[in-house]
Order: C-alpha cells, then structure tokens, then sequence
C-alpha cells in the first residue's frame, strides 16, 4: 500500500496519489482501487486520508455556512441573491421581516433592492434546490459601510489561520472589522480606507501565497513595517 | 500525385519543416492568461495559435439544455476571420459546428458532471492562427484550462494526430501535410487513466498502418502530457520562487 508523492507536492488532476489501505479525501477521487487527483493543489496525508487542498475551486454551498452575496431581483416573495456559486440563493421575505409577509402592505424593495449587498447564512441546499439563505441571526443582514474584495473560497481556511490565528491577528495589528464569506467574498470594515486598505493587501499576499511554507511569519512581518511607516508619518 | 508539389519527405526521411517522422512540432503552452475568465489558456503548437476561456460550472443559459442530474458542457469552436491566409466568415461554419462537437465529446469523459447538477460549464475556443491540427490543440488547451479553473477533473486530456505522408506514418501532420498527404488520424487521450476519449480517421490506411499510426499519436499525447503538467505547475511555481527570493534578502 504505498503512496506516490512527497508531503505538500503539488499536483495535478489524473495524477496518481497511492493505493490500497487509504482513504480518498477531499479533491480526489478513487477508480480501480487507487486513488487519483482530481483538482491541482497539495497533496496532504492526515492519518489514512489522501487530501488535496485545492489552489483552484469554487464555491459549493453547504447549509450553515456565512456567506456574502448581493442581490439581483426583488421578486414577490423575496429576494435572489448572487451568492458568486454555480446557483443562485432565495432569501424569503418571512424571513427578513420577522412577522407574517403580507404581499399588499410591504413593498419588498424598500427593505432589500437591487445591488443591495448582504451577510447571510446558508439555511438549505441540496441537489434537487436553490440554496435558502437566512438572516435571522445576529451579525447578518445588509451591509452599509465597508469594502468588498475577493479571493479562490479554497483559501479561506488560510485566512482564518489555525483556530483563528491569523485572521485575529490582522483584525487586531490593523482596526478593522472583518467578516469572511466562506465563498470567497471578504467584507473589511475600518475605521479609515487606509486602515481597510492594509487589511485587504494583507489578505491578497495570504491568497497568492498560501502554498508556500513560512508564510505566517511573512505576514507578520509585512503588518510590522506597516504600522512602523505609519508611525514614521505621524512623527 | 507527388509530382505535382514538391516531395513532403525526402530520402533521408525528412519532412518538408525540417522534422522528423515521429517528432512533434515546438510546443508553448500557458495557464491563466485571461482575467475575466473562469480559467483559460493558451497554446501555440508550431505555428497554431489557440485560446481558450472557460466559464462556470454556472446557470445554464438557454434553460432548456439544463440537465436535472448533471452538469452540461458546452463548448464553442471559432476560428478568427484572420486565422487563415483567406479571410474566414466569422459565422460558424459546418466544420466549425463538428469540431465543437468533437471537443465537447473529448472532454466529457474526464469531468464529473454528476456532481454538479443543473448547472453548466462553457468552454470557449478562439483559434487565431491555424496550421493543421487544430482540434488537437484546442483539446490539449481546453483540459488546461477546465483544469485552471479549479473544475473537478478524472484527468487532463491531451490529444496529438499522426497520418500519412508518401507511405510514411507520421506525428503531427501540418497543414500542407494535412491537405495533400493520404491520412490524418487525430487521438485524444487521458494518459493517466490510459483512456482514449477521440478517435477519427480521414484518408485510407490499412491496419497495420492504422495501428502504428494510433501507438504514434498516443506517445505524441504522453510528451505533450508532460508539457502540459508543467505549463499547469508553473503558475504557482512562479510565485513560490518569488517568495523564496524574498527571504533569502
């Protein structure tokens, strides 16, 4: 039962991972007994589980996760919201309005219109149906001040850091608030734009980088100099 | 009829551009080179130039090809007015209709297409300078980018023609071999897997000729495999060298 790559080689779709006594993980798929690539990333062994972190992918929608989408049509009854997935949400007016929707009181775009842009959680998702998307919990809902950026959804992990290492650290060394939409959409709130500004430029060096070792350390650092400029000017 | 035109392979088993009989012309293949697409890529096999954009998997548009249990490929084959020495109609002509076809059939194997039901993926191949050989490019560069863009794949596709050139089996035929040899026998192929997703002939061999021409095409398919893994490998490698300098500073 032996394996064929070296621990965080990159790879390619079809490539070989190994065979026998293991598991296929995530981005892998296993035909005669083997186990074989099937997105490019790095390959990754925890216990008997072959994974690949993907370095290409989109986003697939599973029921509790946060996303940020905006919306695209105010319909009857709710909303469509284009959740950057390969289908698009319904938010329900039921659900925003907290009491019974009555179609010939509540004019629907004066609470959510077109471009309006939203923090929301998955409710349900299945092969047969459209993703249902809820805001009834604190911390959804629409978004007023901020701005928008965004990166591959597979590298959120790497933003959020190992238990929280990492996005902590930026939204402390920089002021700003920062929700992260599992698909890929980052909402960065600060204080000033320039705050904002740092926070996002930080967040694109983790995407481009996330497949190289040291990386965290090179963050640091980045958000050091920064704040040491900063000082620089002050004075 | 070799009478007519000058010999397309001399005595010494030289072929008219200098190659020889079971070898490839030069071969440039690029990842990632269109922003506003899903995934993309590029590739200039000897004097072919091919783009390729891919977009989604998304909502399929017209709704009626939408597939309840899986995903659709669609797939689009266009060559530039400008690609060839006589000005092409843009409009999609009958052989343009049959190689979107034969592309998307070459394709289709090597996705999972019921992972992703109701949606669909289209891929879009912009031929801007052809040379024989055409549909074999742009399936090599249309697995490049699917896979670019991050689409679940069994494997890459890869796909080489061999022929027949004045009795001799030959390797990726260009396009005056093409046009005035006896055979072209494109092969699309997922090395990996050793499954062949395309398979023509245009011309007569016999059998054996046959056989040999296929095994040919198919040791054309592992080298352009190779490059093709490497092209694929590269946009990221570029980034890893980048940050490696960076720390050694």
């Amino acid at each position: 039962m032996p394996t064929f790559f070296e621990a965080k080689q990159l790879v390619t779709p079809g490539e070989l991972l190994a065979e026998g006594e293991f598991q296929a993980g995530e981005n892998t798929y296993v035909e005669a007994g083997k186990i074989f690539a099937s997105r490019i990333g790095l390959v990754d062994l925890d216990n008997k589980k072959v994974n690949v972190v993907a370095l290409r992918a989109f986003y697939v929608p599973k029921p509790g996760d946060i996303v940020i989408g905006s919306v695209i049509e105010v319909g009857f009854n709710g909303w469509t919201i284009d959740i950057k997935a390969p289908y698009t949400a319904m938010l329900r007016a039921s659900d925003v309005l907290s009491r019974p929707f009555k179609p010939q009181n509540d004019e629907l775009s004066q609470v959510l219109d077109a471009g309006d842009l939203i923090v929301a959680k998955i409710a349900s998702f299945d092969r047969a149906h459209d993703p249902q998307l809820t805001v009834g919990e604190p911390g959804l809902g629409k978004i007023t001040r901020g701005q928008l950026m965004r990166i591959v959804p597979t590298k959120i992990p790497r933003v959020i850091g190992r238990k929280g290492s990492m996005i902590s650290m930026i939204k402390t060394e920089t002021n700003c608030q920062i929700i992260l939409g599992l698909n890929g959409v980052i909402l960065v709130t600060g204080k000033n734009p320039a705050d904002e500004e740092l926070a996002m430029r930080v967040i694109k060096k983790i995407e481009d980088e996330s497949h190289t070792t040291g990386l965290t350390d090179r963050i640091t650092q980045l958000l050091k100099e920064e704040k040491a400029k900063r000082e620089e000017i002050k004075q | 009829m070799s009478e007519k035109h000058e010999k397309l392979i001399d005595k010494k088993g030289i072929r008219l551009d200098g190659r020889k009989a079971d070898e490839l012309r030069s071969l440039k293949l690029e990842v990632g080179v269109l922003p506003n697409a899903d995934g993309s890529a590029y590739v200039e096999h000897g004097k072919n130039k091919i783009l390729v954009g891919v977009f989604g998997p998304r909502e399929v548009h017209p709704k009626h090809l939408m597939k309840a249990d899986r995903m659709v490929l669609k797939c689009r084959y266009h060559m530039a007015p400008f690609s060839v020495p006589e000005r092409k109609s843009p409009a999609p002509s009958r052989r343009e209709v049959e190689l979107s076809k034969v592309i998307r059939e070459s394709l289709e194997p090597a996705l999972f297409p019921e992972l992703y039901p109701r949606t669909g993926i289209d891929v879009y191949v912009e031929v801007l300078q052809a040379d024989g050989g055409t549909r074999c490019a742009s399936i090599t560069a249309a697995a490049l980018a699917l896979a670019d863009s991050g689409i679940p794949m069994r494997d890459l596709v890869v796909a080489c023609a061999a022929g027949k050139v004045e009795d001799t089996v030959v390797l990726d035929l260009y396009d005056a071999e093409d046009k005035l040899g006896a055979a072209d026998v494109p092969v699309a192929y997922m090395p990996n897997l050793n499954a062949v997703t395309l398979l023509q002939m245009d011309g007569q061999l016999s059998p054996e000729e046959f056989e040999k021409a296929v095994n040919m095409a198919m040791d054309g398919c592992k080298k352009i495999y190779a490059l093709q893994k490497e092209a694929l490998k590269n946009k990221y490698m570029t980034t890893k060298v980048e940050t490696k300098e960076e720390t050694e500073e």
